[in-house]
């Protein structure tokens, strides 16, 4: 077997009194779709978020892809890591947001392009190019040149997607990316997502609410509450038949409140 | 007969002095607001410290007393200035302080959302304050920036008492060689009400401009 791409060793996260995560232990194969669900409050985002690096860890360690996340190693041990090593680190991973967090100032095509071009220095013509194969592949090349504001939800989702693939990442992490959509909208996002998932070896981590979707998309589900792992397995397992009492409350919950397993 | 041709071309003449004044001012405001307003979100205690003792130190004191010190007390130090020098430099400088806690604020009110984009898309901090921050925070600064450029246009006035002619300067001649006080005062308020309307017309424009295509709809 494959070594984990992710590996998370008994990581605690605090906000002031608050125990967001206690402790927490996870892998995560090269190439596997991880859905994450709980409760709102149960870490999985604050989990997403911690690999983006958009947050600090209280304690624990975090190595992605053989190396260490928020550690650096220096003199034979291990300190905190700078500004620099984080940069080189978050080549790695790429992130999709609830609210999409597009530049609004800049036009379809310039939101995908500016972050090869800065961080990888790609030449502009070349940008655009891979770019707009992106846009492509998300169904959105016929918009290159709008602007933000001018899109529905669905579609700045998808220009998020092709932004955050422009930099290749191994890993790409999806926040509860449709949970801000009109459900008229949810679906194209979602078809976007099940066409990367055919398409690439990307290891994906995803949060969200769509048990329908997490059911058909994921090789592995985790349940979380309060930050902690209660349950994990196969998707089937998992939704068809929980061990744990907390995922049979939380998915009957979530059922009754008219989501489509 | 009293030669008003001549009087209001002494005037105008002033007034050339009082847009110079604004032009110049607001040239070094804007600099000094950028570099002040952002050494107040510098992440570096020294360069946060130093922002905030200029800020406080130049909306804290008054414009008069800075250009006092600017003309008559610097050349103690060995440092002396033509008025016209020492008129940018204290109009500059106040007005500067004011504009820095408006780049301050507006950088501030770009939200978390964005900066997130920028970290998850791997742009330095400052990538992120160049390409994504600053321009948006544009948008937000320029009603305020005219509403500063106005204050330190109506602020030159202050420069006669270190003998700048600037409008206000041929005014006082005007009135005190004619004895009318009426045509002088109402010349130059005329003037200065237009220079205000012009620097508001322009910075509409500049705020269009800026704002195209984002329709007001940030997510």
């Amino acid at each position: 077997m494959a070594a984990p791409i992710i590996r998370i060793d008994s990581i605690t996260k605090r906000y002031g009194p608050l125990t967001v995560l206690d402790g927490l232990s996870m892998e995560v194969l090269p190439g596997e779709k991880l859905a994450l669900i709980g409760p709102s409050g149960s870490g999985k985002t604050t989990i997403l978020r911690i690999l983006m690096t958009l947050e600090t860890i209280s304690g624990g360690h975090i190595e992605v892809d053989g190396e260490q996340l928020y550690h650096m190693p220096r003199n034979g041990g291990l300190v905190p890591a700078d500004e620099r090593y984080l940069h080189r680190m978050r080549e790695k991973i790429g992130m999709v947001f609830q609210h999409f967090n597009l530049f609004p100032h800049k036009c379809v095509l310039d939101n995908v392009t500016l972050a090869p071009m800065l961080t990888k220095g790609v030449a502009k013509a070349e940008a655009e190019k891979r770019a707009m194969e992106l846009l492509d592949m998300v169904g959105m090349a016929d918009k290159a040149k709008s602007m933000p504001a001018q899109l529905s939800g669905g579609q700045k989702q998808r220009v998020a997607i092709a932004r955050a693939l422009a930099l290749s990442p191994k890993i790409m992490l999806f926040d509860e990316v449709t949970s801000a959509l009109d459900p008229e909208l949810v679906e194209e996002v979602l078809n976007v997502m099940r066409k990367l998932a055919a398409e690439t070896d990307m290891t994906m981590l995803l949060v969200t609410h769509e048990m329908g979707f997490a059911h058909d998309f994921a090789d592995r589900v985790l349940f979380f509450d309060r930050g902690k792992i209660v349950e994990e397995g196969k998707p089937d397992d998992i939704f068809r038949h929980p061990r744990q009492e907390r995922t049979q409350t939380f998915l009957r919950k979530i059922l009754a409140a008219g989501h489509r397993l | 007969m009293t030669d008003w041709p001549g009087y209001i071309g002494l005037i105008l003449q002033g007034a050339l002095v009082t847009v110079e004044l604004t032009i110049m001012g607001s040239a070094l405001a804007v600099v000094v607001a950028f570099a002040a307003g952002l050494g107040r979100v510098s992440r570096f205690m020294a360069v946060r410290a130093l922002a905030t003792a200029y800020i406080e130190f130049f909306r804290g004191t008054s414009i008069f007393v800075q250009l006092f010190w600017a003309y008559f007390v610097l050349p103690f130090a060995g440092i002396t200035l033509t008025p016209l020098q020492t008129g940018v430099l204290a109009l500059g400088l106040n007005v500067g302080a004011y504009g820095a806690e408006v780049v301050r604020g507006a950088v501030k009110a770009i939200g978390r959302e964005q900066r997130e984009a920028c970290i998850a898309l791997n742009l330095t901090r400052g990538q992120a304050m160049r390409h994504v921050i600053l321009p948006q925070a544009l948008s937000l600064m320029l009603p305020t920036f005219g509403n500063n450029a106005i204050e330190l246009l109506k602020g030159t006035a202050v420069v006669s008492l270190i003998s700048l002619t600037d409008m206000t300067f041929q005014a006082q001649v005007v009135r005190a060689q004619t004895g009318n006080t009426l045509i002088p005062f109402a010349t130059i308020l005329v003037l200065y009400f237009l220079m205000a309307l012009a620097i508001s017309w322009g910075m509409r424009w500049l705020e269009r401009r800026v704002t195209r295509g984002l329709d007001g709809v940030r997510t």
